[in-house]
């Protein structure tokens, strides 16, 4: 699904990352944004797209994108390649420990191509 | 914190309280700090107690109790050969497991003439002895120490009253606790000749508005170093501060169940017959090293106390006959036997307990607030029990009769127990196995939308994935089974802790040629790779990158390498011995035999990994006794082993077939190889599976030798299939350029990596651990 929202240039600046193809239906692939690598996942039959941290604080690697995605209780969700905390893929918050959760990021598809939100100013 | 904030409760992290001023009311801090109080609870805890010792501040003594303690003791070891505990006590023993663990020759040194004296008698400390000498943990008893004399900088020697000497590069104490009483006795709070702080049953000290709970509290002459009588010392107070002033402490059960240096060691209650007319009935069994005691009232119809070693499974049991006072069957001496052949278990399910039966002791909970807890929210599964009733959440050692409350409520319930999958689908995965096989179904999409529910996740969609392979072999990165793949099947290599892969190629049998050796040996040099030779015959290249994976295998692919699925649940390595070939014990060879079926069975999917070696004697150098399926050659032939298991909990293998011919060996493989895959559950050894199969071995023997199932061409064919269909997963991987987009750390960049910080040692690189990163200068 394409979703053609109005690029709103003043409040968010949003990053061209890669056609929608070069992600496999169901993984992640990951994206290195102004010196931030973001895990961006392309996830089930809809075509959604969402983007957290590729960070795992639990093992301390570069790794969630590497992720098995699915779904607990109807939450799009990834489970770490290392230790298999699962995490929102909306949120960022980790279902397994309420107490930790990774940055999250804005991630849309337009005309077949993925672009993620980007936090900082000077980024693009 | 959220709770403590939320309550409006103060707490001062990193301060300690210096003084109390009993006239003012007022207590003081280090930092300054004057609070005023109406009333006080004492919660200091304990110190570990050194005993004077000459020399018992000399380099590289430990005391065992805090986080900080064992990462001290850790750091030392590391520059340690061997290390000797002062004190063979409950938590003497748990620090010697630590010290082996460590890596270090482990000694006990108590003082007593047995370990765990406090706990067990005389007949059960043997026991525990010798099944920790086996472990190889040398124990000493009846030994005081008089000196400790440091000999260079690292070298200790220990002194005994006896004469006899021992050294040591390191020392613990664990030789007991001592109240931390300190700031009770300067405001002239009463404590006990040999420390504690006196509290009565309200848990009150000598001064009514001041109260202490835990270890630093003395009740009735005694110091209860535990974590339960502490927790409902804890309830007493907050009930007393509540006004209901009927709550009190009257003492508190020491039961204990542990697992000590892996060995089983309860004792409860009356351990030691203490009661008058007490009777005692024990069970010792030197070969398995099994002890037992029962203590029965004078009549024997009830159970007093016991203690249980190298086995005590029933202590749960046990404990509830005691706490419950439940009248004892008429032969209490069969609570005590493991269950004859045929009838079950004596002793009694969980239905029989009554409703006031405490089930966790840790946290106080009984068998009636778990059933109604069970029945209000209709739980079906332990966790949601073990959250909201907290039982299960100490020790952890209540959680399987905790579990046989819920299966018997969810019985009760009309519920039926199943052994579904996840979340996403209500079968088990032998059932999905016959779905996919019956239904022809070839996809996940497919199976999940016809019998399940939901996206799927980490523990169905890998399980299906491993079903789809052994049933039509595709191969595993094709677009409908990749996003199925855990990150190891996915990049066909192991992800390690820095997010870097491992590479290990299939060296079949063991058998390499120097040509070979030399080309890893390149390799690893050219892509800069860590080298190390794996516990399974063969060798790893460790620290390759994503972007690296293609190009290490093109190379490792032309010198006549192929993948190892040392990533795969699948079959890892056929070990071998080098047998007639060359050593002159061999009556096979052993050697060529494994690579045969190495070569036969690689690349097979299975519900866990696969593991064999072949020996060429008796003598069992290639330990085929200890994996899934394990060959030793005979005079005649050849004997199979299955079912046996390494790793965590190991398991010698059966003898399946004796003096069997290869054609047979084969024909009983594949057939016990496809009945494993079909019939076990996700992630179950051979050992496992075997252990819940009912009818055991002599079933086994039925099913693949005399196919009393007739399924075994069945079997056999399914397995030629596999065998047929093999490719090499790298191959197919570097011949397709579509497949290699993924092999790379971004999508949108050439860059590798950044996050991978490598530093050196022993003339090798590893990863960097996160305070080196900091040292470097780079972090997240
Ligand atoms: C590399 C190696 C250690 C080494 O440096 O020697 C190794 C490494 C790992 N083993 Fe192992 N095992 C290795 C030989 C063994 C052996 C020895 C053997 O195979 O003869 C055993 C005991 C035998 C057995 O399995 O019965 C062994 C018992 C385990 C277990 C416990 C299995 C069990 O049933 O109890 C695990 C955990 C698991 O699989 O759940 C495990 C898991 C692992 C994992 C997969 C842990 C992980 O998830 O990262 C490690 C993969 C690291 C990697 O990147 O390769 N490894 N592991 C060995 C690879 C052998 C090979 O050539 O393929
Ligand atoms: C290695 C080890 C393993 C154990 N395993 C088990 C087990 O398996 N099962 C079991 O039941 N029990 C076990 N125990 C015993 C159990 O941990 C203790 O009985 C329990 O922790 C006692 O609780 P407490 O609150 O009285 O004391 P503690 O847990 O020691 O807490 C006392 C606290 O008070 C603080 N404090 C002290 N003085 C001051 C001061 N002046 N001002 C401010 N703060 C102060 C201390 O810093 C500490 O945080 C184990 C103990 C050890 C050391
Ligand atoms: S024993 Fe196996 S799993 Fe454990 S650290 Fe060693 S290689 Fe890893
Ligand atoms: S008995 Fe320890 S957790 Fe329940």
């Amino acid at each position: 699904m394409v979703q053609a929202l109005p690029i709103q240039q003043n409040i968010t600046n949003w990053v061209d990352i890669c056609p929608l193809p070069a992600i496999t239906p169901n993984t992640g692939v990951c994206a290195l944004i102004a010196d931030e690598q973001v895990a961006i996942f392309r996830v089930g039959s809809t075509e959604d797209v969402f983007a957290i941290s590729n960070y795992d604080p639990f093992s301390k690697a570069f790794v969630l994108s590497r992720g098995i995605v699915g779904d607990r209780n109807g939450i799009a969700k990834v489970a770490s390649p290392i230790y298999k905390q699962n995490f929102n893929l909306v949120t960022g918050q980790c279902l397994d420990d309420e107490t930790v959760s990774i940055p999250n990021f804005r991630a849309r598809i337009v005309e077949d191509r993925v672009q993620v939100a980007c936090r900082g100013s000077n980024a693009g | 914190m959220g709770l403590y904030q939320e309550n409006g409760i103060k707490i001062h992290i990193g301060d300690r309280v210096v003084a109390i001023n009993r006239e003012e009311k007022t207590v003081t801090s280090a930092n300054g700090l004057i609070v005023n109080y109406d009333k006080i609870v004492l919660a200091t805890g304990s110190y570990p107690f050194v005993p004077p010792i000459k020399g018992n501040d000399t380099q590289g003594t430990f005391v065992y109790r805090t986080i900080e303690d064992l990462e001290a003791m850790s750091s030392y070891a590391k520059n340690c050969q061997t290390g000797v505990v002062i004190g063979g006590g409950l938590l003497g023993l748990e620090c010697a497991n630590a010290l082996k663990n460590m890596g270090l020759q482990t000694h006990i040194v108590e003082f007593a003439q047995r370990l765990m004296p406090v706990q067990i008698d005389d007949a059960g400390g043997n026991i525990l002895r010798n099944k920790i000498a086996e472990l190889g943990v040398s124990v000493h008893t009846s030994k005081s120490t008089t000196e400790i004399v440091s000999i260079d900088s690292k070298v200790t020697k220990m002194i005994f009253a006896d004469g006899s000497e021992l050294e040591t590069d390191m020392i613990v104490f664990s030789a007991g606790i001592r109240p931390r009483d300190q700031i009770a006795k300067d405001c002239g709070i009463e404590v006990g000749d040999r420390g504690g702080i006196i509290i009565n049953e309200q848990c009150q000290t000598s001064d009514p508005d001041i109260y202490a709970i835990g270890e630093c509290a003395l009740y009735q002459s005694r110091i209860y170093g535990l974590v339960a009588p502490g927790y409902t010392m804890a309830s007493v107070v907050a009930d007393i501060f509540n006004n209901i002033t009927t709550s009190t402490f009257t003492g508190a059960d020491m039961s204990t169940k542990l697992k000590l240096l892996g060995v089983d060691v309860a004792s409860f209650r009356d351990a030691f017959a203490k009661t008058s007319g007490a009777k005692e009935i024990a069970i010792t069994d030197a070969v398995q090293g099994v002890y037992k005691k029962l203590v029965l009232n004078e009549d024997g119809s009830r159970l007093l106390g016991g203690i249980l070693i190298g086995d005590a499974s029933a202590y749960g049991t046990l404990l509830q006959f005691v706490q419950n006072n439940i009248a004892l069957p008429p032969h209490p001496e069969d609570l005590l036997l493991p269950p004859r052949e045929g009838k079950p278990n004596v002793g009694m399910g969980v239905e029989s307990l009554p409703d006031t039966a405490q089930i966790c002791s840790c946290n106080n909970v009984s068998k009636g607030q778990i059933c109604t807890a069970i029945q209000e929210n209709n739980f079906t599964d332990v966790a949601s029990v073990k959250k909201c009733t907290q039982a299960g959440t100490g020790c952890g050692g209540c959680v399987p009769l905790v579990t046989d409350l819920l299966k018997s409520e969810m019985k009760k319930a009309g519920l039926e127990v199943k052994n579904n999958l996840c979340e996403h689908f209500d079968y088990s995965r032998q059932e999905l196995y016959h779905l996919v096989r019956t239904h022809k179904i070839l996809t996940f999409e497919e199976l999940i939308q016809k019998y399940g529910k939901g996206q799927g996740c980490e523990i169905s969609k890998p399980a299906v994935a491993s079903i789809l392979a052994t049933t039509w072999n595709e191969y595993i990165l094709e677009k409908p089974h990749i996003s199925l793949q855990d990150t190891n099947d996915a990049y066909l290599a192991n992800i390690q802790r820095d997010g870097t892969y491992s590479v290990i190629p299939r060296v079949p049998g063991g058998e390499l040629t120097p040509d070979k050796l030399i080309v890893l040996g390149e390799v690893a040099k050219e892509f800069g790779l860590y080298t190390k030779i794996t516990g399974g015959q063969r060798i790893d290249l460790l620290g390759a990158r994503v972007d690296q994976l293609p190009h290490i295998w093109q190379r490792l692919i032309d010198a006549g390498f192929e993948s190892g699925h040392a990533y795969g649940k699948a079959l890892r390595t056929i070990k071998s011995c080098v047998g007639s070939t060359w050593c002159r014990f061999g009556v096979q060879d052993s050697t060529s035999l494994a690579i045969e079926l190495e070569l036969r069975y690689r690349g097979l999917r299975s519900p866990h990994k696969l593991k064999s070696a072949v020996s060429g004697c008796t003598r069992e150098c290639a330990e085929a006794q200890s994996k899934d399926f394990g060959i030793i050659a005979t005079e005649k032939g050849w004997n199979l082993y299955v079912c046996g298991n390494g790793g965590m909990k190991p398991q010698h293998a059966v003898l399946l077939a004796e003096d069997i011919d290869k054609e047979t060996l084969i024909k009983y493989l594949d057939r016990f190889l496809m009945f494993y895959i079909r019939t076990a559950n996700r992630l179950e050894r051979t050992a496992t599976w075997f252990n819940k199969l009912e009818g055991g071995i002599d079933y086994l023997k039925q099913v693949v030798i005399h196919d009393s199932l007739g399924i075994g061409e069945e079997l056999e064919q399914e397995m030629a299939h596999l065998i047929n269909t093999y490719e090499c997963e790298w191959k197919a991987t570097i011949e397709d350029p579509e497949k290699l987009k993924r092999f790379r750390h971004f999508v949108n960049s050439d860059q590798s990596d950044p996050s991978i910080i490598n530093v050196q040692e022993r003339g090798q690189k590893r990863p960097a651990y996160e305070h080196e990163k900091y040292l470097v200068g780079v972090s997240k």
